[in-house]
């Protein structure tokens, strides 16, 4: 009777099995494939050991997109989680004007990917762009197309534009969480507004904080279509970030193997960096 | 010292939360707030505490007018449903934060943390974060802060109802004991009659924003002011008829008519309103009983005792009786009440006569 059982549960979880495997484990081993091995065609392929990971890692080129690449995901953090924050803490709580701030919050969400890019395009331009015209108007030599640190500062400013919201809206979410008594008990004991972030707010809102660090860690060190709209990756390589350069090295160059072992550490690192945020969000209510 | 309210008033978009409340609360006092959900207890607390202000009306601390003085400036602890402490700080820096706040010396804080997380059993916790405890240690390190600093007024929002039933005993049964030496004004919030009979001192009675009756709590218990008493501390209800007295009888059309008992000997002739409590209705006739026949709702066995909901007249009655009997809705029904044990209260729903003790 509990064998029969037992084999039940198995083919119970089979249907899960079966969608994790073609969703998640054939596809990576298919690069796991091609990240160790040479292939020419069906019949034709080599062993290669760790030769396109070792290739890959020398890579200065490649060197360069993951310098600017962390430095890029580490701007997006220290801007947009603060800020979400705090522009969270100013919505209102309650009344007409809810709705229509969450809705108009909400749209740069709504807006495609390369969309974005396509606005930022035009929006910065320094002959017809509005912002472009304005800052050349009052005396910056503003030119994202010409100037690397310009082309930067566009592609960050269009990133604040477009994810911010999502910081936003997470933790207005886990603010209307709080019950009020909290901020009555804090009011009686004559707590200042700091304390009262920072000793119920802040601590109430570490689960959301984390999701919000997790979905923008993750999200900007992928970044691709904005900034391939935008500038292409220039000037120069000034904006050209690591998904841009693996998809120049795999769809491009077609080199399949090095793309592969490329995508291999592309994953680990963004895994990495993740358990890393987790488990620091996770413990911080040890300290203070 | 003594907290007054005097003619207080609150309206919040033109919904009245209390009307016309003039109450007198001295130090030392255990005060239990009876009432029902909305009645306006919360309410009554936070401008107690200064969190909200009357629109109309004072309050006075020792008679000093501190109406709008703001909750920082007075001396209040407040406990309440939700287990509120502050989620990053150890057990022993959430007592502390009171005190700490008020610039007290290390050494004091240290001493009367101490002190105060002992009395409430939690002093082998101090080191824990206050999601490493149970409900009902969360709720003693909320209680341990309210209590910390001494506050010349603590109110309690009603702290038991989120813990099971015998954490709640447990806890309540402590409570009179923690504020026993202490010189404070004590004010309890709570939907339950039984509540109120255990924790006993004074208890004011409310009913949508008005205070229907203030006093001792037994006092009040046995004396109820009027029906709208009868229904708010006691459960369940008690239950009502309508009742005409004359020529030395009471009766009601179809149902009764007996010579008045005892304490109903000098009601002039008129309608009046009779109230048995649910514990004096039986199911077996007695000597002193009266029998009217009702039909069964429903019937609910509670343990030892079985609750019998049935309409009588067209009123509902809740027979509470010791034991297990098994009725069955739609049943005709037998309930002997023994009129020696009943209220009445006259047409300005004023108690005109109660049971001899």
């Amino acid at each position: 009777m509990e064998k029969r059982e037992y084999q039940w549960a198995w083919l119970m979880v089979l249907p899960v099995v079966l969608v994790v495997a073609f969703s998640a484990i054939m596809p990576l081993m298919t690069v796991v494939n091609y990240s160790l091995q040479d292939i020419f065609g069906p019949n034709s392929r080599f062993f290669v050991g760790t030769a396109w990971f070792t290739e890959v890692l020398r890579d200065p080129a490649l060197h360069g997109a993951l310098i600017r690449q962390l430095l890029f995901s580490a701007a997006v953090l220290l801007i947009q989680i603060p800020l979400g924050v705090g522009l969270a803490l100013c919505l209102p709580k309650k009344g007409p004007w809810v709705s229509v701030s969450l809705v108009l919050l909400a749209l740069p969400l709504l807006v495609p990917w390369n969309v974005v890019g396509t606005i930022w395009q035009v929006f910065s331009r320094p002959d017809v762009g509005f912002a472009g015209v304005i800052l050349n108007g009052i005396g910056f030599d503003y030119n994202y197309t010409g100037d690397s640190l310009d082309a930067w500062l566009t592609v960050l400013v269009m990133d604040v534009w477009h994810w911010t919201s999502l910081v936003i809206l997470l933790c207005y979410a886990g603010l209307q969480a709080i019950p009020d008594a909290f901020y009555q008990a804090a009011r009686i004991d004559g707590a200042s507004r700091w304390a009262v972030f920072r000793f119920i707010e802040l601590p109430k809102l570490k689960g959301v904080l984390l999701i919000a660090v997790l979905l923008r860690f993750i999200f900007s060190f992928r970044i691709y279509a904005e900034p391939f709209v935008l500038t292409g990756g220039g000037p120069g390589n000034a904006t050209t970030f690591l998904s841009q350069s693996l998809t120049t090295m795999a769809v491009g160059q077609f080199d399949l193997g090095p793309a592969a072992a490329f995508s291999l550490i592309y994953f680990l690192i963004i895994l990495l960096f993740s358990y890393v945020f987790y488990l620091t969000i996770l413990n911080m209510d040890r300290e203070g | 010292m003594s907290l007054v309210l005097e003619g207080v008033n609150r309206t919040v978009g033109g919904e009245t939360h209390l009307r016309d409340v003039n109450l007198t609360f001295q130090r030392g006092e255990f005060n239990v707030l009876l009432g029902l959900t909305e009645a306006g207890k919360t309410t009554m607390m936070r401008i107690m505490a200064g969190l909200d202000h009357p629109n109309t009306g004072r309050v006075l601390e020792d008679g000093n007018e501190v109406t709008k003085v703001p909750v920082r400036k007075r001396s209040v602890g407040m406990v309440y449903q939700q287990f509120i402490n502050y989620p990053s700080l150890s057990v022993y820096d959430n007592i502390a934060s009171p005190l700490k706040l008020a610039r007290l010396s290390d050494s004091e804080i240290d001493r009367r943390v101490r002190t105060e997380a002992e009395r409430l059993g939690i002093d082998h916790l101090i080191d824990r974060l206050p999601s490493e405890l149970s409900g009902g240690q969360q709720q003693r390190c909320a209680m341990a802060r309210a209590l910390v600093r001494d506050a010349r007024l603590v109110l309690l929002d009603e702290p038991l109802v989120n813990l099971d039933y015998k954490l709640r005993e447990g806890l309540r049964s402590e409570l009179r004991n923690l504020f026993a030496d202490r010189d404070t004004v004590v004010v309890y919030a709570t939907t339950e009659p039984e509540e109120a009979l255990v924790l006993g001192g004074k208890t004011t009675v409310l009913h949508e924003g008005r205070v229907v009756q203030h006093g001792v709590t037994a006092e009040c218990y046995r004396h109820p002011a009027s029906t709208t008493v009868t229904q708010v501390f006691a459960d369940p209800p008690m239950n009502l008829m309508p009742i005409q007295v004359d020529d030395g009888r009471v009766k009601v059309e179809g149902l009764f008519d007996q010579p008045l008992p005892a304490q109903m000997k000098d009601l002039v002739p008129g309608r009046y309103t009779m109230g048995v409590r649910p514990h004096h209705l039986y199911v077996t006739p007695g000597d002193d009983r009266i029998t009217m026949q009702g039909e069964v709702e429903v019937a609910e066995v509670a343990g030892s005792v079985t609750y019998v909901h049935l309409a009588v007249n067209g009123h509902d009655w809740v027979v509470e009786e010791r034991g297990v009997h098994v009725v069955h809705p739609g049943e005709r029904f037998d309930v002997h009440a023994d009129l020696n044990r009943a209220y009445v209260f006259d047409s300005a729903d004023q108690l005109v006569a109660a049971p001899q003790q």
